[in-house]
């Protein structure tokens, strides 16, 4: 008895119950497809987040204020002041490993051109901010060293900014709009960056001279924070190290006592993001497994029903000469086939369904090679696993039972 | 001489039923040779069954040698009876036994689908000559649903001689069948018995055994007569019938 016989009478029994054959099929469809669609749409989230990262820089180093603990409860970093401009100076003229550095603010203020207005984000850096933070300029120019010492009333405004408080056609190059209560000048603007992984605008932002943001706007004499650039991604734990050995001299805390700073790199966020997307992932891939097993049990479920529904064909078979064997393939060839039409099906509908997903949440689609073979594998490996015992079951009738069976 | 098909000799099977031993056959012995078409009679429980279910190999006899086309079934491994049920053996049941929703040619060739020497154009060409043995020739694509019982059985028929078998056995073939059938069903075997098919025929019915030329008939699982008759013409029956 050849192989292809074998898959011939096994298909013809199964059209003989399309609508049952199909049912069975369905609960290996929902189990593969959504094994596809979680691990695609697990890809999908991982490539946005690393395309995010390093959109923002991956060898971006911050350096912020450590929060302050009072009798054992931490009260956040709002009033802590341990940050000042001359330690911006004094990693600029000493760490080695750091390309650019820059303080940081930021505030939120009502920013209004005419009969516009919007509640907008600032950033206030120095010449180097948006090298650090890799903004680029659509139009315009930078500030300059000299604004910096002016406490220049200019601008740098992003893309949302520019929609919000400009008509169309309008170029707000050299505009004069109003932050808070102070008339600035836009000297820029920012080519669009996106939402960020946690839905954030990175166009809703007006980058000053930190001069201007700290007296004009803040009046503190501390700084936000310090951002740099790492020379290299490689040497970014380097640069952390160095930025700790100097501050800590600088700010003189004793070996032993903890930091009134911390230091933060863009790859250990990037660690951070992917390992919660990475565990939800696997939990939900883990969820879509367990329908696969159902899936699987369906199958088992109906393959004994119809060797049991089929005895008499059983035993007509084997009388007019069929071998156990060739009863046990033809029926574990029916679940195999069942289980990998369905899989076929399945992996469809899940790179569809990861598609229509990875469209909608605005993340780069991704076709994961290894999931739709694993996903292959594990159909016929459930096909066989799950098919076995039935048909093992028939093809241990006895001929002479099984022909009387009613 | 004439060449003996089915050789059978001092034949037992005894059962285990519970603690108790069922003597189904006592030490049955008769052959039947090529071209003859013989009736077994019985009663139930008479063993017939158990008879024909060693001469198809489904089962094994306790003792006594049995030996088809030649060869002895003892000592056979169940693939080794499967292979003489295929080759030498063709079976109709009282039922029918066709494959629902497969259509009659399908049905005819499966005897052949587990026959690996015969390649499929062979199979189907086969079939379709059984078919036409049968008279069904324009009933090929229909399946068993959309064919009157006698037309099933006439089926069941053609798959049985599709393997071109030594012998042909039939279990109550028209058992479910109302006398005007039977009669046209006889007939047909009668046909096949006259193109040279050797026919064994179980039944309890004395009526459709005059249609055979030779009955044996057993009783509490021995042979109690075992007689040559002039067999009755089933065509001539029917005529009589019809009148």
């Amino acid at each position: 008895m050849n192989i292809l016989n074998l898959i011939k009478i096994a298909y013809k029994s199964l059209m003989r119950n399309k609508m049952r054959a199909f049912l069975t099929m369905l609960g290996i469809v929902i189990g593969i497809s959504s094994v596809i669609t979680m691990v695609g749409v697990g890809e999908s989230s991982q490539a946005s987040i690393n395309n995010q990262v390093s959109q923002m820089g991956t060898n971006l180093i911050m350096v912020h204020r450590a929060r302050m603990r009072e009798r054992g409860v931490s009260t956040g970093r709002d009033n802590v002041q341990s940050l000042k401009v001359k330690d911006v100076d004094l990693l600029a003229k000493n760490a080695k490993y750091l390309s650019a550095v820059s303080p940081v603010f930021n505030a939120n203020a009502q920013i209004i051109n005419g009969n516009y207005n919007w509640s907008g984000s600032i950033m206030g850096g120095n010449t180097d901010l948006m090298e650090i933070r890799k903004f680029e300029l659509a139009t315009g120019s930078n500030f300059t060293e000299e604004d910096i010492k002016k406490y220049s009333k200019v601008a740098l405004i992003g893309h949302t900014i520019v929609e919000e408080l400009f008509d169309e056609n309008v170029d707000p190059i050299g505009k004069t709009i109003r932050v808070g209560n102070m008339p600035v000048k836009v000297i820029g603007t920012l080519k669009p960056k996106g939402e960020n992984q946690m839905g954030e605008d990175q166009d809703d932002i007006l980058i000053m001279p930190y001069t201007t943001v700290q007296k004009r706007i803040l009046g503190i004499d501390f700084i936000h924070m310090i951002m740099g650039s790492a020379v290299s991604e490689e040497l970014a734990d380097k640069a952390v190290e160095e930025i700790e050995t100097l501050l800590r001299a600088s700010h003189k805390i004793k070996d032993g006592a903890a930091d009134d700073f911390e230091v933060r790199t863009q790859a250990e966020m990037l660690e951070m993001m992917s390992s919660i997307s990475g565990m939800m992932t696997t939990l939900l891939t883990a969820i879509a497994a367990i329908s696969l097993i159902v899936g699987g049990i369906g199958i088992m479920n109906i393959m004994y029903v119809t060797v049991t529904e089929r005895t008499k064909e059983i035993g007509l078979r084997m009388s007019i000469g069929a071998h156990n064997s060739s009863i046990l393939l033809q029926f574990l060839c029916e679940s195999v086939i069942l289980s990998l039409i369905g899989g076929l099906i399945g992996i469809i509908l899940g790179l569809l369904l990861s598609y229509v997903i990875s469209i909608v949440q605005g993340m780069p689609f991704i076709v994961s090679t290894s999931a739709v073979v694993l996903s292959f594998v594990v159909c016929a490996a459930t096909g066989i696993f799950f098919g076995w015992y039935p048909a093992k079951k028939a093809a241990s009738l006895d001929p002479i039972n099984a022909l009387r069976y009613e | 001489m004439t060449k003996a098909i089915l050789q059978i000799e001092n034949l037992t099977r005894v059962f285990q039923v519970g603690a108790e031993q069922v003597h189904a056959l006592k030490g049955v012995t008769f052959s039947i040779e090529k071209g003859e078409f013989v009736s077994i009679m019985g009663s139930s429980g008479s063993g017939k069954s158990t008879l024909l279910n060693i001469m198809g190999c489904l089962d094994t006899p306790t003792s006594g040698e049995y030996l088809i086309d030649g060869v002895s079934v003892r000592e056979r491994t169940k693939n080794e009876l499967a292979d003489i049920r295929n080759r030498k053996i063709g079976f109709v049941f009282q039922s029918y036994n066709l494959l629902a929703r497969t259509t009659a040619l399908e049905n005819v060739e499966l005897p052949l689908i587990y026959n690996n020497k015969v390649s499929s154009r062979e199979r189907r060409e086969r079939a379709q000559y059984a078919l036409e043995m049968v008279g069904l020739t324009d009933r090929m694509s229909h399946t068993p649903n959309q064919l009157s019982g006698g037309q099933q059985q006439r089926v069941a028929i053609a798959r049985a001689i599709v393997n071109d078998p030594v012998i042909i056995l039939a279990d109550e073939a028209t058992g479910n069948l109302d006398t005007k059938t039977s009669y046209e069903i006889m007939s047909l075997f009668q046909e096949l018995n006259e193109k040279g098919k050797t026919i064994a025929f179980v039944t309890h019915e004395t009526d459709i055994a005059t249609f055979t030329s030779r009955v044996i008939t057993l009783r509490d699982g021995n042979i109690i007569s075992d007689n040559i008759n002039e067999a009755k013409s089933a065509i001539i029956a029917l005529e009589e019938f019809c009148k």
